[in-house]
């Protein structure tokens, strides 16, 4: 067991860890809260990976966009409404159907997919160069129809929010 | 011995920091007293250079009150992050070139990343944390809406800060820090090159760092103190440490990115050896993060708090476009030229 094995592991049980309190916790902010760690573990293990970029965009736009949101949703409706929100079991039998097909096409994925593995890691320097050319290259009509479709999220957000005004 | 190293630098910028931070607040009380007339304090030693030392140690001495229904892990943890934070964005600023040092080429840098810039943009994404969980967790009101108001602000001004470090990364064409500054030799610095992303990025970081035109989370005449009115002693004191490092880190970060950095003009001219040039621009670039601290507090003593919807109407309707109007711009010159 290296040091690679160890941090890999330490990482790996704080994903894991805090994913096991977001899913068991009975009280919901605490489940909220917890994410963050899962989101920092996930994040740990990219830079391991000497994926930095996707490292720093999981913190940027999962732990500081996404969650905050998420975050401000949970305490609003907890401390304004003041309804106690728990988490509780229901429709048993969907759910579990959902998760083992789930966790089976993960799995399938898994073992299907040619990994390509290298022995030794080549000198990636500078990451966000090659990404930005691939995305401007190989991968431009992939990367211009999901900006588009984020637009499209972020109008319908707006136009959304606007009440009591007639949209068109 | 790498690691060694490493880790005086980490404990030497650290202590440095601190103890200018420490002395940031005795400037800003002094600065503030000389705009408004009044002599500020001078009693404890001379011209009242003992002052935070004292406040300090009256801050460690004082109570810890926390509220009754407070959540007491998050209201521990909240100022515990925004400190955090406020202290691991120094890690990869540049503070000096190359120094040798008995015998060893050291790099006056903690940490060399790659990604650089996006490290700083995704902490200081996080500070939004200490905020929203110190209002959320003291179970009051004023906290509460300052929480609010805090998140709201920081996620809409992120924007146009991320917005307009673009130019400056499309002309560097590298995402590190130091390349960033090696680019600005000479006069070649940022301010004259991007004079509209220097403007955008300063009202940018004068509103992540919750300071005055733009301290809504703290408007002390609405909110009391806002979202750290429930704290006391030494974690209301950690929440005054990490805004003065804060402000600290972001004159450093505007330094860096705008004002050359560690570069000194016409340094080379003087004929000094190359260890003397190297202290003369540590030293170049401790007088710059000077300046641009004392620029923060004679704004927060000139100009009136905005109304919380000019706010987001400067933030969204004139910020954000005006800085992806200077991407453009810088687009089509470096194609022209």
């Amino acid at each position: 067991m290296n040091l690679f094995d160890i941090i890999f592991y330490f990482f790996a049980f704080i994903t894991l860890a805090s994913a096991g309190i977001v899913v068991f916790s009975r009280n919901i902010i605490y489940a909220a809260f917890s994410l963050l760690f899962t989101f920092f573990g996930v994040a740990g293990i990219y830079v391991l990976l000497n994926a930095d970029f996707i490292a720093v965009a999981q913190l940027l736009i999962y732990v500081g966009g996404i969650l905050v949101l998420l975050l401000f949703g949970v305490m609003l409706t907890n401390k304004v409404v003041s309804v106690d929100i728990k988490t509780g079991t229901l429709q048993t039998l969907p759910a579990s159907l959902l998760a083992a097909m789930t966790a089976g096409s993960i799995c399938g994925v898994f073992y299907a997919t040619d990994w390509k593995i290298v022995q030794s890691v080549p000198d990636v320097s500078t990451t966000t160069h090659r990404l930005g050319e691939m995305f401007l290259t190989t991968y431009l009509l992939p990367f211009e129809v999901a900006s588009l479709i984020l637009l499209v999220a972020l109008i319908g957000a707006a136009m959304i929010a606007r009440r009591g005004k007639t949209i068109f | 011995m790498e690691l060694l190293i490493t880790v005086i630098k980490i404990v030497a910028v650290m202590g440095v920091m601190l103890g200018c931070v420490a002395y940031v607040v005795l400037l800003e009380r002094r600065l503030s007293a000389a705009i408004q007339n009044r002599i500020g304090p001078n009693r404890v030693g001379w011209q009242g250079l003992l002052q935070p030392i004292a406040d300090v140690v009256k801050l460690i001495m004082k109570e810890d009150i926390v509220p009754t229904k407070a959540n007491r892990f998050l209201h521990d943890l909240a100022p515990l992050i925004s400190i955090g934070v406020a202290m691991t964005t120094f890690a990869i600023i540049p503070f000096g070139n190359r120094i040798s040092l008995f015998g060893y080429d050291i790099k006056l840098q903690i940490a060399d990343v790659n990604i650089g810039i996006l490290y700083i943009l995704a902490l200081t994404s996080l500070g939004v944390y200490g905020l929203t969980l110190s209002g959320w967790s003291s179970n009051s009101k004023y906290p509460l809406l300052g929480c609010i108001r805090s998140s709201a602000q920081m996620i809409s001004y992120e924007l146009s800060m991320g917005v307009s470090i673009i130019g400056i990364i499309m002309m560097t064409e590298s995402l590190k820090l130091d390349k960033i500054v090696e680019m600005q030799a000479g006069w070649h610095w940022n301010i004259i090159l991007q004079p509209i992303g220097f403007i955008t990025f300063l009202v940018a970081s004068f509103a992540e760092t919750n300071r005055l035109p733009f301290d809504l989370p703290e408007a002390e005449p609405e909110l009391v103190a806002g979202f750290h009115t429930e704290y006391s002693g030494m974690k209301f004191g950690l929440f005054y440490l990490a805004e003065y490092s804060n402000m600290f880190v972001a004159s450093a970060l505007i330094t860096t990115l705008y004002l050359g950095g560690w570069q000194v003009p016409f340094v080379h001219s003087l004929g000094l050896s190359d260890f003397w040039i190297s202290i003369v621009q540590v030293f170049g670039f401790f007088v710059k993060i000077v300046l641009m601290v004392a620029f923060f507090i004679i704004i927060r003593w000139t100009i009136p708090r905005f109304r919380y919807d000019q706010l987001m109407n400067l933030g969204w309707k004139f910020m954000l476009p005006i800085a992806i109007l200077n991407v453009l711009i810088t687009g089509l010159v470096i194609l022209l030229i």
